[in-house]
């Protein structure tokens, strides 16, 4: 569902806070400020923050840190975090090595 | 919100941002409006990343040798963003005497151009590529070629353009576009109007549908195309990659990870085609196409695939083009899967054309809208 999204309107500076250098990414290691920075540099999105700061695309795929993502962007903008769309989640559902992914039709169905 | 300015862009990708982003330093005022939800939504985000200048049509060559000789390398700190952008060259990679052939002959045609890249053999490319295989038996290599993060580079020229001002609104599909006494004027969402003096249509294969509105039509197709993603690997080398036949290309990146993009060849065939979504043998067969190549990353464990489509021009070379039929329009669309590498030269071409009325590369009636003819 595609949603007007003015990415110039004013959401106020980013004020530096005391928990900023807290990891919310355990995966890619990114802390809250660098997301709530993110956020003031326009990536409005959580999609977007994903291919800016790769916070929520490692190992787990945002398994762990999604919702808690979605609450510092969410406060950030002002706006409730059901506002927020999720980002896409992606196959395989698990990291699977290549010898297996590339194997679909043999011994390892 | 003000909806006018002096010139709108249609298309949030990195053509777009690029462009908005390079007009806006030339002090003109910007709006860019993209349809999806997301800036860089389309190929912006589904492609392996390569920043190279062989294996190209020679018609490109000309503008990618002057992005990667001009903006590629201080790129990160004009945008204040890491796009990771790594210089160690392109191979293109060759296991038949066939795939030599068509090696061979783009390396000739590059060469004419003034591109240096040579012909290896296998024992050379495992000099520079120790993890290749014993199939691989030779390969083109472009020392000046590399690879940066589409992404970043991506969000990076949003960023910027925004903070000069540029105003992006993203979820803001254009329907059609409108022309005031014979110009250029009005571009219609589903939501809203928006006026400029000029206007650009950056918007991939959609950009067809747009300009249809004004009677201007670009012969392209929509073409799937699928990235896959490794957990980060300790480091094992620095180049781009491709091959011959295209089977896969890709990279490692600086945090690690292989990123590599490919095709089933099944894709035109696919019975739900015009979806982007990743089909279940893609990934699959893109992994049987890295193993051959590299044997040691059997083992690498691939954590996300995606799937998105390009935009493919008849003749595989993109339109950025001045429409003469209607003053103020401007298109830059049909980059054929090979539009990131090119597109700061583009941005800054694209920027020119529509202040200055020149480019900064000599050859750009090549990219004309109108250089499209029947056969017979």
């Amino acid at each position: 569902m595609n949603r007007v999204n003015d990415r110039s309107r004013d959401i106020g500076p980013f004020v530096p806070a005391g928990d900023d250098d807290m990891v919310i990414c355990r995966c890619e290691e990114i802390t809250k400020g660098e997301i709530r920075k993110a956020v003031h540099e326009g990536m409005y999105t959580i999609t977007e923050l994903r291919r800016y700061l790769r916070c929520g695309m490692g190992l787990c795929q945002g398994q762990t840190c999604s919702r808690l993502v979605k609450g510092i962007v969410a406060k950030e903008l002002k706006v409730s975090p059901a506002q927020l769309e999720p980002a896409a989640a992606r196959a395989p559902m698990r990291p699977t090595e290549m010898r297996i992914l590339g194997h679909e039709e043999g011994v390892c169905r | 919100m003000k909806h006018t300015a002096e010139a709108v862009i249609i298309g949030g990708g990195i053509i777009g941002c690029a462009s908005a982003y390079y007009l806006a330093k030339k002090g003109c005022s910007v709006i860019v409006l993209e349809g999806s939800d997301y800036i860089g939504n389309g190929g912006s985000s589904r492609n392996g990343g390569g920043v190279r200048q062989s294996g190209r049509d020679p018609r490109e060559i000309p503008m990618v040798m002057w992005g990667i000789q001009n903006v590629w390398p201080t790129l990160s700190e004009e945008l204040g963003v890491d796009v990771e952008y790594t210089q160690k060259g392109n191979l293109r990679l060759g296991k038949t005497p066939a795939h030599l052939k068509i090696l061979e002959g783009l390396t000739e045609r590059a060469k004419a151009c003034g591109l240096g890249v040579e012909m290896i053999d296998g024992d050379e490319v495992r000099k520079i590529n120790p993890y290749l295989s014993e199939e691989v038996i030779g390969a083109s290599f472009c020392p000046t070629d590399g690879h940066a993060n589409p992404l970043t580079a991506t969000l990076g020229y949003y960023k910027r353009a925004r903070e000069l001002g540029v105003r992006f609104i993203t979820g803001e599909k254009v329907l059609k576009l409108l022309t005031v006494k014979g110009k250029i004027r009005k571009v219609v969402t589903e939501n809203n109007t928006y006026e400029g003096e000029k206007v650009l249509v950056a918007a991939g294969y959609e950009s067809r549908k747009i300009t249809e509105s004004v009677g201007i039509d670009i012969p392209m197709q929509k073409v799937k195309l699928t990235c896959l993603v490794t957990e980060a690997q300790p480091f094992m080398f620095e180049q781009m990659l491709g091959t011959a036949e295209a089977d896969f290309y890709g990279h490692q990146s600086s945090h690690g990870s292989f990123v590599f993009g490919g095709s089933t060849g099944l894709e035109p065939c696919e019975k739900d085609n015009g979806h982007g979504i990743s089909q279940s043998g893609s990934a699959s067969c893109i992994c049987r196409g890295i193993m051959k190549y590299f044997p040691a990353l059997k083992d690498a464990k691939i954590v996300r695939e995606w799937s998105g489509f390009i935009d493919e021009c008849a003749d595989k070379v993109p339109v950025i083009s001045p429409v003469e039929e209607v003053p103020g329009l401007y298109l830059a669309c049909g980059f054929t899967g090979h539009g990131f590498g090119i597109a700061p030269g583009a941005g800054v071409n694209i920027a020119e054309m529509m202040t200055e009325g020149n480019f900064t590369v000599d050859n750009m009636k090549d990219f004309r809208y109108d250089r499209f003819k029947a056969k017979i």
